[in-house]
């Protein structure tokens, strides 16, 4: 069973800056966290039935970092699509460019976060399938895996729905398939010598033109840091009065 | 003249609220720069739901679906790509729902239409739509548009209010008969599981639970205050992973985005992770033991104490004060 991976690298939650441009620095990044349930999973799967676990990710040189980490955790090999000319894409850019991408590569299930948290949207992956034309299965809470086909507890309001589909597939996962375990030393050993293929755009047969700021079909308008909560009016009080000081203060914000 | 759409969401035959919200949404752009609205609701039954949305002034298409559960995404998506190319109207609003992205995900792969995502505001200008999003726990808000006319805007819950229309559209039956385009999943079986009556994207108010409340029983207090306040329990990933409360109840970076008008952080540090699910509620109260917690940073009102002793007095307190006004 080959299992891949998409995986992105984000800046590190909570230290992200913004540059003269008003825009995102790319400072240093990590493995989205949602991406690393799925990994988790792949790897449990794999080891229980056999089966390597590739990771695909499209970002910057530096997100060789967030790649390494996953390959010390115990994925085969990773594949990394760098080109300068990537920036500044667009959602329909990154689609384009991962379907290019997943189109060279031969899988029987395709595993992705339930969203970014620099991107927030969730949309990628449901995205990839519909262009791959393939069955899209969404927000498992556990995943099970035959050589045949594969089958999924979705999450819904009121308890789960099972969904089944035949490879390959798609499946997009949450953070209920569990925490993701930390590289061994051993492992971050193993992954110095493991298997780095980057693609560059030229590879995917892409035009440059069509992808980054160039081709991007939304535009950035400019962006402004919001006034701050100016602070927490501090009660320290006995009990009761506590619960009287928080009643008042919600009656004046008319919130009961 | 240009046309908004939006793509509603019918739950036990009812639109959600989110559904009203985008009804609202829709309407007001059409008001704004000369439009037409509709709302398209999908389903195998929705007619009434088609009535209630209609008093929210957009035209609805009610496209009846044969009794089928296949997921969303497979379903609503194919038949609302032949619908768009078909009509092509030049916005379509979809709620940012589970079932919500994994249709406007599909649909961006099925028509190549651009999408902006993580909308928490939606206003007309140049043109064409201008969406505010909040990124990195709302320390930054950024705008942006489509590059050309037409495209799919993902419209987070609460970011309007939902407001009935002078007059009501009409209702339009629809016939499409969408082939598959997404590989076929089947549904094979249903779970129950016992869950909060009140999903917390929809309430008004929320009272969140953390490691604080020391354990599953602990949490019966937090209902009680949710209960007496009228809203909804949530809670951080902590106290998920500890198996005290269900996943469906977690704010956060892996949970949810919520915009509660009152969010009552009971027993919760703040961490980031936590902090980015809940930044733009309106207003904050935190009780915690300790003054030097992060969520002192964005709390409006924090409240030093343990919350053993504060909970309770305060849900007694709040029936009473609503006994007495009302
Ligand atoms: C990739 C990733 C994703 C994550 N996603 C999420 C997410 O979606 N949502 C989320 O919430 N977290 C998330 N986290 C976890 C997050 O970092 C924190 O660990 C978590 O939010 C802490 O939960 P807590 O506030 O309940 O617990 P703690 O941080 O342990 O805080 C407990 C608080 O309770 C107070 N307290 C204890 N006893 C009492 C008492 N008797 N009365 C009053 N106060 C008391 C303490 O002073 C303390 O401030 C994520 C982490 C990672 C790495
Ligand atoms: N640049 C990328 N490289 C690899 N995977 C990505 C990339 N962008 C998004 N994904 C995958 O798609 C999922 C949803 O992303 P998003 O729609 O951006 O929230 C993520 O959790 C990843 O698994």
């Amino acid at each position: 069973m080959h299992i891949v991976v998409l995986l992105k690298a984000v800046p590190i939650v909570g230290t992200e800056r913004l540059g003269p441009d008003q825009r995102v620095q790319r400072g240093q990044l990590e493995a989205n966290g949602n991406d690393e349930y799925v990994l988790e999973k792949a790897l449990k799967l794999t080891e229980a039935n056999g089966g390597e676990v590739s990771l695909l990710s499209m970002g910057p040189a530096s997100a060789i970092d967030a790649l390494r980490k996953a390959l010390a955790m115990g994925a085969t090999r990773a594949y990394h699509v760098q080109d300068e000319a990537l920036a500044g894409s667009c959602i329909r850019g990154t689609v384009d460019v991962l379907v290019a991408a997943l189109r060279k590569i031969e899988f029987d299930l395709l595993f992705v976060g339930a969203d970014t948290s620099d991107g927030l949207g969730g949309v990628v992956a449901p995205a990839v399938a519909a262009r791959l034309g393939l069955p899209y299965l969404s927000y498992a809470s556990e995943i099970r895996a035959s050589g045949t086909g594969v089958s999924i507890d979705r999450l819904s309001p009121t308890g789960f729905d099972v969904q089944e589909a035949a490879s390959p597939a798609v499946v997009m996962g949450t953070q209920l398939l569990g925490e993701p375990r930390y590289p061994s030393l051993r492992g971050i050993m193993q992954a110095r010598t493991k298997e780095t293929t980057t693609w560059s755009l030229a590879d995917l047969g892409i035009d440059p033109a069509s992808v980054g700021e160039a081709g991007a079909t939304t535009r950035f308008i400019g962006s402004e840091t919001p006034p701050q909560r100016s602070g927490a009016t501090v009660v320290k009080a006995p009990p009761d009065e506590a619960a009287a000081a928080i009643v008042d203060f919600l009656a004046t914000r008319r919130l009961i | 003249m240009a046309a908004i759409w939006a793509v509603g969401e019918v739950a036990e035959g009812r639109p959600t609220r989110l559904t009203l919200e985008l009804a609202t949404l829709a309407r007001q752009l059409a008001d704004a720069s000369g439009s037409t609205a509709a709302v398209v609701l999908v389903g195998h039954d929705v007619t009434t739901a088609a009535a209630e949305v209609a008093t929210y002034g957009p035209v609805v298409l009610a496209v009846a679906t044969p009794d089928d559960d296949r997921p969303a995404a497979a379903r609503t998506a194919a038949l609302l790509a032949d619908l768009l190319e078909e009509r092509s109207p030049d916005v379509v609003l979809i709620g940012a729902s589970s079932d919500g992205k994994d249709i406007a995900g599909a649909l961006v792969g099925l028509t190549d239409l651009p999408i902006l995502v993580n909308a928490s505001s939606v206003s007309w200008a140049d043109g064409g739509p201008r969406v505010e999003m909040s990124t990195f726990g709302g320390r930054l808000v950024t705008q942006s548009a489509f590059v050309g006319t037409r495209g799919i805007v993902l419209v987070r819950p609460a970011s309007v209010t939902a407001e009935a229309a002078a007059t009501s559209g009409a209702v339009e039956t629809v016939e499409v008969d969408a082939g598959a385009r997404l590989g076929a999943v089947r549904v094979t079986g249903h779970t129950e599981q016992a869950g909060s009556a009140v999903p917390i994207e929809e309430a008004r108010i929320i009272v969140g639970g953390g490691r604080g409340v020391g354990s599953p029983e602990g949490f019966a207090i937090i209902e009680d205050l949710a209960d007496a306040l009228g809203g909804a329990v949530g809670a951080t990933r902590a106290v998920v992973d500890a198996g005290w409360i269900g996943y469906g109840q977690q704010i956060g970076q892996t949970g949810k985005i919520v915009k509660p008008a009152l969010y009552v952080a009971c027993g919760i540090s703040g961490a980031i992770q936590h902090k980015v699910g809940v930044q733009t509620a309106g207003t904050i109260v935190a009780i915690n033991r300790d003054p030097d917690a992060p969520i002192a940073e964005f709390a409006d009102l924090l409240v030093v104490g343990d919350l053993f002793e504060v909970v309770p007095r305060l849900a007694a307190a709040v029936r009473a004060r609503k006994a007495a006004s009302g």
